[in-house]
């Protein structure tokens, strides 16, 4: 009882899943080689995530593949054909494309934006037929804009365009979509409902080609990752595979901490800001500090996997809190008290060890003088500050003199850049000590 | 979505509109006639093909036999003789050239519009005035230069070279960009607007007639001009109009277009094409009438939207209407002027209202 013009497809049970093979592909713009030897075949039906850090030709990826660039060597196929070889019209039918920037600057209403995804499917002089509105009106309900179909386009905002611009794809009823940052100027609600739509939409049978910029998202959506860097791609497979600290560290110049999520148990991600440096990282580190600004230094030096240790500290300080959850080496005081002498010799003989020592909003007392002069005797110290010394100093004006010069000798940084200075002091001290180069202090009196 | 029914209504009105419109035109001039016996002179001047001749043509010396179609009036009511004449050989050929050209301008003026993604872009904007403009003028002022013997010839090929050149200095390895082609056009502008000024510091006697056809204008339409221009317009918006969709496509920029399905390179020739052949048609029989292909279709985007499934064959239809209207005013208002002062003098400021309201900020 078929109508011989009958079409599956347009029952909403999606079109026939399809192949895409990038073989070898290079591009360059001008000298700028932006990918070299990419190679990706994704299967029918797999959810398949971009990612990489900024600049690292994502886009241009997704665009060779649409068939907007084409590559000065390598191929790339949709179910065997090359996608140069096709019109646009054959091509359109096959892959739908979700541009990153989705600014329209005329007042169509949003059904009718959503209805251009019908195009590739329509002669030139039908109106549409219903099969065309029954996808538009899919596509706008799959999408939760069918409330926006009657609003200019140009009146809604950049989230509710980027839905738009999804149906869209959706109503234009490809086997392959490619999205370009989808979820870029959604909010968080939004973003999940997205991406959820997407897996359903690959769960149907599409294959889908996404650059995802949240690395936690693309864990939790995607089957698959491709993590690109320099242009090429460096990593490709389950995202408990691609998203490792040292694969964030070589793509991302990032440090981070890849972790389970405890809801979605899936990968996430937590990136401290900071390149890493090209001087070696110090074994060990030694925090005397309070507050905020000592646990920021505390997470951040053991995101880096340097060995810290902490203290003193009074037992009810943030920065004691964090020093425990990371399991750091710590000196807690009772609240109020002063230190005693075994721990003060204990303080003296980490910083010692330490290749370097950092005063995060340092607070000096009376009871913690006697520390001051274990600083004396280093000369890596690195100085995080965010409050002012005044209101640290219940030592006098002595121990405002003796903190200047620590300042004179030491680097003082914005918290965010403790790793890249204890790099270097650490550095510098190891070089004097492998030299066993006289005091200093002594030749320049000469 | 976009209804087929309501751009058939629009389009419909805006007929009844036209003829509304020159009928009302057709009873002002020299000597007033009561709407009653220009609407029967208007019916008596209806004729429909009766029958085939065969007539010969002298090609080489040799006659060709070319076949014509004979004509016989549909209608014959009692018209005194005079203003059958008045209505039928002065007014209505003028009326119709009008409505021809207005509709032609308006049209191409809606497609470079899209096509552009500019909201100040006319159908002149790849220089097809500024040919014509300096063909015509060049008739005017060096007849003996001139090949081609007619002013109208002369301008429609100047039209149509200038806007090839300009195409083919913006295209580049199979892509023609937009931003390069609406450049070459001002820069191939200015260049003809030097040649035209050369030519009519040395036009001598016929600098008056050359200043005025630049002007735009309808004096002396003859029925062999609109037998000429209306077949080119209605086949050239015929034409636009069968890629309404795609124009609508582009407007979402060509990469998108393209992955909707649209050859992209291949529509902007064809589009960019065919609204220079119909504004070369135009502009030849009627010179350089402003402000009708920009401000109309303006106009039309208000009342109606910015998808040209509609606005294309409505802003064509109310552009023929409004140079009728403004035509009218131009040949029997207080002092006979050309029409494309009469556009421009209202066109702008009208333009300039809807500017000051905020009403024109996209397309």
């Amino acid at each position: 009882m078929t109508s011989p013009d009958h079409d599956p497809r347009r029952d909403g049970a999606g079109p026939e899943p399809a192949t895409v093979s990038i073989t070898d592909c290079s591009l360059s713009f001008g000298d700028l080689e932006v990918l070299a030897n990419v190679s990706l075949a994704v299967e029918p039906g797999e959810f398949v995530g971009v990612v990489g850090p900024n600049g690292a030709g994502k886009t241009t990826l997704l665009r060779l593949v649409s068939g907007a660039l084409e590559p000065d060597d390598g191929t790339i196929t949709i179910d065997g054909t090359d996608v140069h070889d096709l019109s646009s019209r054959a091509s359109s039918r096959l892959v739908s494309v979700v541009p990153q920037d989705t600014t329209l600057s005329f007042s169509f209403p949003v059904r009718d934006v959503v209805e251009m995804g019908r195009h590739p499917h329509r002669s030139r002089f039908s109106s549409p037929s219903p099969g065309d509105r029954a996808a538009v009106e899919r596509a706008l309900e799959r999408t939760r804009t069918a409330d926006l179909a009657d609003r200019p386009i140009d009146e809604i905002s950049g989230g509710q365009r980027q839905r738009v611009v999804l149906a869209r794809a959706i109503s234009q009823e490809t086997p392959v979509m490619l999205l370009d940052e989808p979820t870029a100027s959604l909010d968080v609600n939004h973003q999940v409902e997205t991406l959820e739509l997407v897996r359903e939409l690959v769960d149907e049978g599409r294959t889908v080609i996404a650059a995802i910029h949240d690395l936690d998202l693309a864990a939790r959506y995607c089957d698959r990752l491709a993590m690109l860097a320099d242009g090429s791609v460096v990593r490709d497979g389950p995202p408990a595979e691609v998203l490792t600290g040292d694969a964030l560290a070589d793509s991302f110049d990032a440090n981070a901490v890849v972790t389970p999520n405890p809801v979605t148990r899936t990968e996430t991600v937590t990136a401290f800001a900071g390149e890493r440096e090209a001087e070696p990282l110090p074994d060990r580190v030694h925090v005397l500090g309070a507050g905020s600004a000592a646990a920021g230094v505390l997470a951040r030096l053991e995101a880096a996997d340097v060995a810290v240790s902490l203290g003193p500290v009074s037992s009810g300080d943030s920065a004691a809190e964090t020093a425990r959850s990371l399991g750091v080496d710590t000196v807690e005081t009772e609240p109020f008290a002063r230190p005693t002498a075994a721990e003060i010799e204990t303080i003296s003989s980490l910083v010692q060890e330490a290749d370097a020592t950092v005063l995060a909003d340092f607070t000096v007392g009376s009871g913690n003088r006697a520390l001051l002069d274990s600083l004396d005797e280093t000369d890596s110290l690195v100085l995080v500050e965010t409050r002012p010394f005044a209101e640290r100093n219940f030592a006098g004006g002595e121990a405002r003199e003796r903190y200047e010069r620590y300042r004179e000798r030491g680097i003082e940084v914005p918290g965010s850049r403790v790793l890249e200075a204890v790099s270097t002091v650490g550095a510098n001290r190891s070089r004097s000590r492998s030299s066993a180069a006289p005091d200093s202090r002594e030749s320049t009196d000469d | 979505m976009y209804r087929p029914a309501r751009t058939a209504v629009w389009s419909v009105g805006l007929f009844a509109l036209l003829l509304a419109v020159a009928l009302v035109s057709a009873t002002f001039g020299p000597v007033r006639i009561d709407p009653a016996t220009v609407a029967m002179a208007m019916l008596n001047a209806v004729v429909v093909p009766a029958g085939v001749t065969v007539g010969t043509v002298p090609v080489l010396g040799i006659p060709v036999p070319v076949p014509g179609l004979e004509y016989a009036a549909v209608f014959s009511f009692d018209v005194p003789e005079t203003r059958q004449i008045i209505v039928a050989d002065i007014r209505l050929p003028r009326i119709a050239l009008a409505a021809t050209v207005g509709f032609a301008l308006a049209a191409a003026g809606t497609v470079m519009q899209g096509f552009f993604r500019n909201p100040l872009a006319d159908p002149s904007i790849i220089g097809v005035s500024s040919g014509a403009a300096a063909g015509a003028v060049a008739a005017i002022a060096f007849p003996a230069l001139i090949p081609f013997g007619s002013l109208h010839l002369s301008a429609f090929v100047g039209a149509l070279a200038t806007a090839f050149l300009v195409y083919a200095i913006a295209t580049d390895g199979g892509r023609t960009p937009v931003a390069t082609l609406l450049l070459a056009g001002v820069a191939v502008q200015a260049f003809l607007g030097a040649m035209i000024s050369y030519m009519l510091v040395h036009s001598g006697d016929s600098l008056r007639e050359a200043v005025v056809w630049m002007m735009g204008h309808l004096n002396n339409s003859q029925w062999s001009d609109v037998r000429f221009a209306l077949p080119v317009a209605l086949v050239g918006v015929f034409v636009l109009c069968a890629f309404r969709r795609e124009l609508n496509v582009l407007l979402l920029g060509e990469e998108d277009a393209n992955h909707l399905g649209v050859e992209v390179e291949r529509t902007k020739l064809l589009l960019l094409a065919i609204a220079s052949v119909v504004t070369a048609a135009g502009v030849a029989v009627a010179g350089v009438i402003g402000f009708v292909g920009l401000v109309v279709p303006h106009v039309m985007r208000l009342i109606v939207g910015p998808d040209h499934r509609i606005l294309l064959p409505t802003s064509a239809l109310a552009g023929a209407s409004f140079l009728v209207a403004t035509d009218t005013l131009a040949r029997a208002g207080p002092a006979v002027v050309p029409v494309g002062i009469i556009t421009a003098a209202l066109g702008a400021p009208f333009f300039l209202f809807l500017l000051t309201r905020r009403e024109v900020h996209s397309l």
